[in-house]
C-alpha cells in the first residue's frame, strides 16, 4: 500500500494542481497551486519514510510487495516492490521533489499550474519506475516520464529549448522502443510472463542473450547517458529550467543505471560477462574523455551536465566489474550524484535567477556580494570533485577499490577522474566566485534568501551525512547486492 | 416462411431499423426549416441510439454464437456486433463534431445526414457479409455515399478534385476486388465465404488449383489494400483527406476503416485461411512499405489533414502486422491473439482519429479553417484544455504510454514477436520512432510556440463535452485496457 501511495499521491496532487488552471505568478490561483504542490510533495515524501524504517535489511528479496492483476489478456500485473537497490531511489526522488517545489516558488511566474503539475506527475511516475516489478508496468512508467519532461523543457527552458526537448524525446524513445521488442521476446520465451523475477531465472542461449543485451543497452545507455549517446544531455540540461535540470540530473539519469541492475545484469548475466569489456571501455571513455571535455566548457550548466556524464561513467564501470565494491560503489555514487548534481544545478539556478546568464565569463568575485552562497557552493563543488568526508568520495572510492581488484590499470584510468573532477569543478568555482568583482551586475547581487538557504541546507546536510557516515545508505544495499552478485556468477545458458 | 425462420431474421434488426429510420429522417428533414438542422440531427442521433440498443440486444441474445441467415448471405457474430457498435459511436461522434462546422459553411443540408446514415448501412452490411455478393453490395453502398459526401462542397475545386480521384480509384479497386472474387468463385463454385473456405481446403492440396486460387487472392488483396489504404494503393488518401471538408475527412477516416477491416477478416481469415502463407507474405510487404512511406512522408507535410492522412497509412501498416502474424507454419495457435490485436488496434485507431479531427473541427471557425500546422500554434495559451486533449491524442497516435495507443502497439508487436517476426517488429518500432517526430511537432506547436492570433476557439457545449470524453477515453483505456482487449479477444475467438 505504501508504494501505491508513494506513486499516486504525487500524481493525484499533480492533477489537482493542473486543475487549478493557475497561470500568472501573482494570481491567487498561483498561490493555491504552489501550496497544493508543496502539500502533495511533502505528503509524498512522508509516505516513503516508513519504507526505510520498516525495511528488513536481512532480506535480499523484494519487500512491500503489492500484486494485482491488471491486464489479464497479456498476464500483466500491477506488481510493485522494492529491494535494497531501488528503495533509496524512491526516497531520493520524493525528497528532491520537495526541494524543486520550493526552489521554483518565486522564480516561475508563467503557467504556474502546469509547471508544478508536470513536476508532481513526474515525481509519481518516477517512483513507479523504481517500484515496478512487472516489465510492462515498468515500461509504462519509464516512457511516461518523457511526456512531462518534454513539456517542462519545451515551455520553461532557455532559447534553444525546442531543439533540446525534441532531441531528448527522440533519443530516449529510440532506446525504449528497442527495449520493448526485447521485452516482448522475453515474454514469448518465458511462456507469457512479464514478471521481471520470472525472467531472472529464464535460461537463454548466449547468442540470443547478446542480442537482447543490445536491445536493453540502447534504452539504458541513452538514459544514463553513456558515451557516445550522451549528446542529448548537455542540450537538455542547458535549456531546461532549474527544476528540470535538477530532476534530470538527480533522478532521470539514474533510470538507465537502475535498468542495468534490474534487467541487464540478472536477466542476461552471460552476455553481460561476455560484453563487460565493451561496457568498461565505454565507461572509461566517459570518465576520462568527457572529463576533459568538461574542462573547456564556458557555460556552467553545460559544465555540470558533462560532469554528470563523467560521474555516471563511474556508475556503469562499477556495475560491470562484478564485485561487491563496484556494484555498491556504483549505487552509492548514484545517490550521491543525486544530491550533489541537484545542489550544483540549484546553485547555478540561484545565480541565473539574479543575473540571467549562465556563462562563467560573466561572473567573478561573487563571494564579495554573496558570502553565504559562496560557502554552500564551495561544499558542493568539493563534493562534486570527490573530496573525502563528502558523499562524492564514498562512491568513487568504492568503485576504484573494486576496479583495483580487477586490474591495476583499470583503477588507474578510473582514478584520473579525481584529477579531472577537481580541475574542472574548482577552476569553475574560482572563476565564478573568487577574484575582484567582475562587473556592476555582480556588485549588485543579493545573498541567498530564506527559501534558497533552506533548500541548500537540506542538501548540504545530506551530502555531509553521507560522506561522514554512509552506513545507513549502504547497509540496506548489502543483502540485495550480494544476492545479485551470486545470481550473476551463475550461468543461465 | 415459418415463424422460427422469421425470428432468425431478426438478427438483422439493426440494419432493417437503420434503413427504415433513415428514410424517416429524410422525410423529417424536408419539414425542417432550421439553419442548424436540430431536428434532423436529433432524429439521426436517436436512430443511432436505437441501433446501438438493438445491436446490444442481438449480441446478448446470440450468447456469443455465430448465426448465418438469409440463405447464407448474412452473418451475425460477435466481431460483427462489436465493430458495428464502434461504428455507431464513430458516426454519432462525427455528427456531433461536424454540426457547427458544416452549418457555418452552409453545408449542413439534409443530404449530409442521409448520406452518412446510408453509408453506415453499407458498412454494417459489409461487416456482416457472409457472401461475396453481400460484401460487394455493402461496399458499393458505403463507397457511393462517401464519394458524394466528399463532393458535398461543390463550389470548391479541391473538394471536387478529391471526390473525382476518390471515385475513379475507388471504382478501379472495386473492379480489382470483383475480379478477384470471380476467380475464387470460378475455382470453388460458391459465393458463400464459409463454403469457399471448405472448398479451398480441398483445392489447395492440388498445385494447379492452388495457383488459380492464389491468382484470385492477389486481386482480392489489392482491392482490400485500396480500401484500407496501404502502400502502394494509398494514392487517394492524402488528396481525399485534404480536399474534403474536415467534417467529411473525419467520417472517411473513421468508421469505413472498421468496415474495411471487417472485409479483410471475412475474406482472408474466414474465407481463405488455407492460403494464409501466401496472403501473409503479401501483407508483410504492404505493411513494411506503408509504415516506411507513411511515416517518412508525413514529416514533410505542412497541412495537418495531409499529415494525418499519411499517419493513417502508417497506422494501417502497423495494424496489418497483427493480421499477418496469425498462422505460423500452418499452425493457427497464434491466430486468436494476432487477429484480436489487430482488431484492438483498429478500434483504438478509430477513436484517436475521431478525436484528432474533432480538435481540428473545434478550432475551425466561420471563415477560418484549422488545417495547417501553424493553425494550432499556441493552442495551450488560448485554450489549454483542448490543447491537453490534443496532447493526449498525439501521444496516443505516437504510441507513448499511458495512452491507449501504446497498448494497441504493444498488442500487435507482441503478436508479431510471438509469430517469430522479430525483425519485422524491430522495423515497425523504428518507423514508429520516425513517426513520433511529427506527432511531437504538433505538441511543440501547441505548447511551445506563441499563438498567431489570440482568438479563443469556442465550440458548442455538447461538442466540447463529447470531444473531452473522447480524449479522456483514450487516457482511461490507457490505464485500464483490459475490458476492451477481452472483448476483442472474444470477438475473434468466436469467429469460426
Amino acid at each position: 500500500m505504501l508504494l501505491t501511495l508513494a506513486i499516486w499521491i504525487p500524481i493525484v496532487a499533480g492533477a489537482a494542481v493542473l486543475a487549478t488552471g493557475a497561470n500568472e505568478g501573482g494570481s491567487q490561483r498561483a498561490g493555491l497551486a504552489r501550496w497544493l504542490a508543496l502539500a502533495g510533495a511533502v505528503l509524498g515524501f512522508l509516505v516513503t519514510i516508513p519504507l526505510y524504517t520498516g525495511f528488513d535489511v536481512q532480506n535480499a528479496g523484494f519487500q512491500f510487495v503489492e500484486r494485482h492483476l491488471w491486464i489479464e489478456r497479456f498476464n500483466i500485473w500491477y506488481h510493485l516492490g522494492v529491494d535494497g537497490i531501488s528503495l533509496l531511489f524512491v526516497l531520493l526522488n520524493s525528497f528532491i521533489t520537495i526541494l524543486i517545489v520550493i526552489a521554483g516558488w518565486s522564480t516561475i511566474d508563467t503557467r504556474v499550474g502546469q509547471y508544478y503539475g508536470a513536476f508532481l506527475l513526474m515525481s509519481g511516475i518516477l517512483n513507479g519506475v523504481f517500484a515496478a516489478l512487472d516489465a510492462v508496468l515498468f515500461y509504462v512508467f519509464f516512457e511516461g516520464v518523457l511526456i512531462p519532461m518534454f513539456i517542462i523543457i519545451g515551455i520553461w527552458g532557455g532559447p534553444n529549448r525546442v531543439y533540446a526537448a525534441v532531441k531528448f524525446f527522440l533519443y530516449t524513445l529510440l532506446g525504449s522502443l528497442l527495449m520493448l521488442v526485447a521485452m516482448l521476446y522475453l515474454y514469448d520465451k518465458s511462456g507469457g510472463s512479464f514478471a521481471i523475477t520470472d525472467w531472472h531465472t529464464l535460461p537463454i542461449p548466449l547468442g540470443v542473450q547478446k542480442l537482447l543485451f543490445f536491445g536493453f543497452l540502447f534504452a539504458f545507455a541513452v538514459k544514463v547517458p553513456m558515451w557516445p549517446v550522451h549528446t542529448w544531455l548537455p542540450d537538455a540540461h542547458t535549456e531546461a529550467p532549474t527544476g528540470g535540470s535538477v530532476v534530470l540530473a538527480a533522478i532521470l539519469l539514474k533510470l538507465g543505471a537502475y535498468g542495468f541492475v534490474r534487467f541487464s545484469l540478472p536477466i542476461l548475466p552471460d552476455a553481460c560477462r561476455d560484453l563487460a569489456w565493451l561496457m568498461i571501455a565505454l565507461s572509461l571513455v566517459a570518465i576520462a574523455y568527457i572529463g576533459l571535455v568538461t574542462l573547456v566548457q564556458t557555460d556552467m550548466k553545460r559544465l555540470i551536465a558533462y560532469s554528470s556524464v563523467s560521474h555516471m561513467g563511474f556508475v556503469t564501470l562499477g556495475f560491470f566489474i562484478f564485485n561487491a565494491y563496484g556494484v555498491e560503489g556504483g549505487l552509492v555514487q548514484m545517490i550521491s550524484h543525486g544530491f550533489v548534481s541537484a545542489a550544483m544545478f540549484l546553485c547555478v539556478g540561484v545565480l541565473y535567477d539574479r543575473m540571467h546568464t549562465r556563462m562563467i565569463g560573466d561572473y567573478g568575485g561573487v563571494v564579495n556580494t554573496m558570502p553565504k552562497f559562496a560557502a554552500f557552493m564551495m561544499l558542493f563543488a568539493m563534493a562534486n570533485a570527490g573530496l573525502p568526508a563528502t558523499s562524492g568520495f564514498v562512491g568513487e572510492f568504492l568503485v576504484i577499490m573494486g576496479a583495483m581488484q580487477v586490474s591495476f590499470w583499470l583503477a588507474l584510468v578510473a582514478a584520473t577522474t579525481l584529477i579531472w573532477g577537481a580541475a574542472y569543478t574548482l577552476w569553475m568555482y574560482k572563476r565564478v566566485i573568487f577574484g575582484a568583482v567582475a562587473n556592476s551586475h555582480v556588485g549588485e547581487l543579493k545573498d541567498l534568501n530564506a527559501r534558497e538557504f533552506a533548500v541548500l541546507t537540506a542538501l548540504a546536510v545530506a551530502v555531509l551525512a553521507m560522506g561522514v557516515y554512509p552506513r545507513p545508505f549502504t547497509e540496506v544495499m548489502h543483502g540485495s547486492v550480494n544476492g545479485l552478485l551470486k545470481h550473476i556468477a551463475a550461468s543461465k545458458t | 416462411m415459418t415463424y422460427l425462420e422469421f425470428l432468425s431474421h431478426l438478427r438483422a434488426l439493426p440494419e432493417i431499423w437503420l434503413l427504415v429510420a433513415t428514410s424517416v429522417v429524410m422525410l423529417v428533414d424536408l419539414y425542417s426549416k432550421d439553419e442548424r438542422k436540430r431536428l434532423t440531427l436529433a432524429s439521426a442521433q436517436l436512430t443511432l441510439l436505437v441501433c446501438f440498443l438493438l445491436t446490444v440486444y442481438v449480441l446478448y441474445e446470440s450468447e456469443g454464437t455465430r448465426h448465418v441467415i438469409f440463405n447464407g448471405l448474412f452473418v451475425s457474430d460477435v466481431m460483427g456486433h462489436v465493430l458495428k457498435l464502434v461504428c455507431y459511436v464513430a458516426v454519432s461522434g462525427a455528427l456531433l463534431y461536424s454540426q457547427q462546422y458544416m452549418a457555418e459553411r452552409g453545408l449542413l443540408r439534409g443530404e449530409f445526414v442521409t448520406l452518412l446514415l446510408f453509408s453506415l448501412l453499407g458498412m454494417m452490411v459489409m461487416i456482416s457479409a457472409a457472401s461475396f455478393l453481400t460484401l460487394f453490395l455493402g461496399l458499393e453502398l458505403m463507397s457511393l455515399c462517401l464519394y458524394a459526401l466528399v463532393a458535398l462542397n461543390r463550389d470548391s475545386a479541391l473538394s471536387t478534385e478529391a471526390a473525382m480521384k476518390y471515385f475513379v480509384l475507388g471504382a478501379l479497386s472495386s473492379g480489382l476486388l470483383l475480379y478477384g472474387m470471380s476467380m475464387i468463385y470460378g475455382a470453388t463454385g460458391t459465393l458463400n465465404i464459409y463454403e469457399v473456405a471448405d472448398h479451398a481446403r480441398r483445392l489447395a492440396a492440388a498445385p494447379t488449383d492452388r495457383t488459380f486460387l492464389v491468382f484470385g487472392l492477389v486481386f482480392l488483396v489489392a482491392g482490400l489494400a485500396f480500401k484500407i489504404g496501404v502502400v502502394p494503393f494509398h494514392m487517394w488518401i492524402p488528396d481525399v483527406y485534404q480536399g474534403a471538408p474536415t467534417a467529411v475527412t473525419l467520417i472517411v477516416g473513421t468508421a469505413p476503416k472498421l468496415a474495411a477491416f471487417a472485409m479483410a477478416v471475412r475474406l482472408l481469415v474466414n474465407g481463405l485461411p488455407e492460403l494464409a502463407h501466401d496472403w501473409q507474405q503479401m501483407l508483410a510487404l504492404l505493411a513494411l512499405a506503408s509504415m516506411a512511406l507513411g511515416n517518412i512522408t508525413a514529416i514533410a507535410q505542412s497541412n495537418l489533414k495531409r499529415m494525418l492522412a499519411y499517419s493513417t497509412i502508417a497506422h494501417m501498416g502497423f495494424m496489418l502486422l497483427g493480421l499477418l502474424s496469425g498462422v505460423v507454419g500452418g499452425n493457427r495457435l497464434n491466430a486468436d491473439v494476432a487477429y484480436s490485436a489487430a482488431l484492438f488496434y483498429m478500434i483504438i485507431y478509430v477513436l484517436m482519429s475521431l478525436g484528432a479531427f474533432g480538435v481540428l473541427l473545434y478550432c475551425s471557425r466561420a471563415g477560418f479553417e484549422c488545417e495547417n500546422l501553424e493553425d494550432v500554434k499556441g493552442l495551450n495559451r488560448t485554450n489549454p484544455w483542448f490543447a491537453f486533449v490534443m496532447l493526449v491524442l498525439m501521444f496516443s497516435l505516437a504510441g507513448i504510454p499511458p495512452t491507449a495507443g501504446f497498448y494497441a502497439k504493444l498488442a500487435v508487436l507482441s503478436a508479431a514477436v510471438n509469430a517469430g517476426q522479430v525483425w519485422l517488429a524491430v522495423a515497425a518500432v523504428l518507423f514508429s520512432l520516425i513517426g513520433a517526430f511529427y506527432y511531437l511537432r504538433v505538441v511543440k506547436l501547441m505548447y511551445f510556440d506563441d499563438p498567431k492570433d489570440a482568438t479563443r476557439a469556442v465550440g458548442a457545449r455538447g461538442f466540447g463535452v463529447a470531444l473531452s470524453a473522447n480524449g479522456l477515453a483514450l487516457l482511461l483505456l490507457g490505464i485500464l485496457p483490459q475490458p476492451l482487449m477481452a472483448i476483442c479477444f472474444i470477438a475473434i475467438r468466436t469467429l469460426n
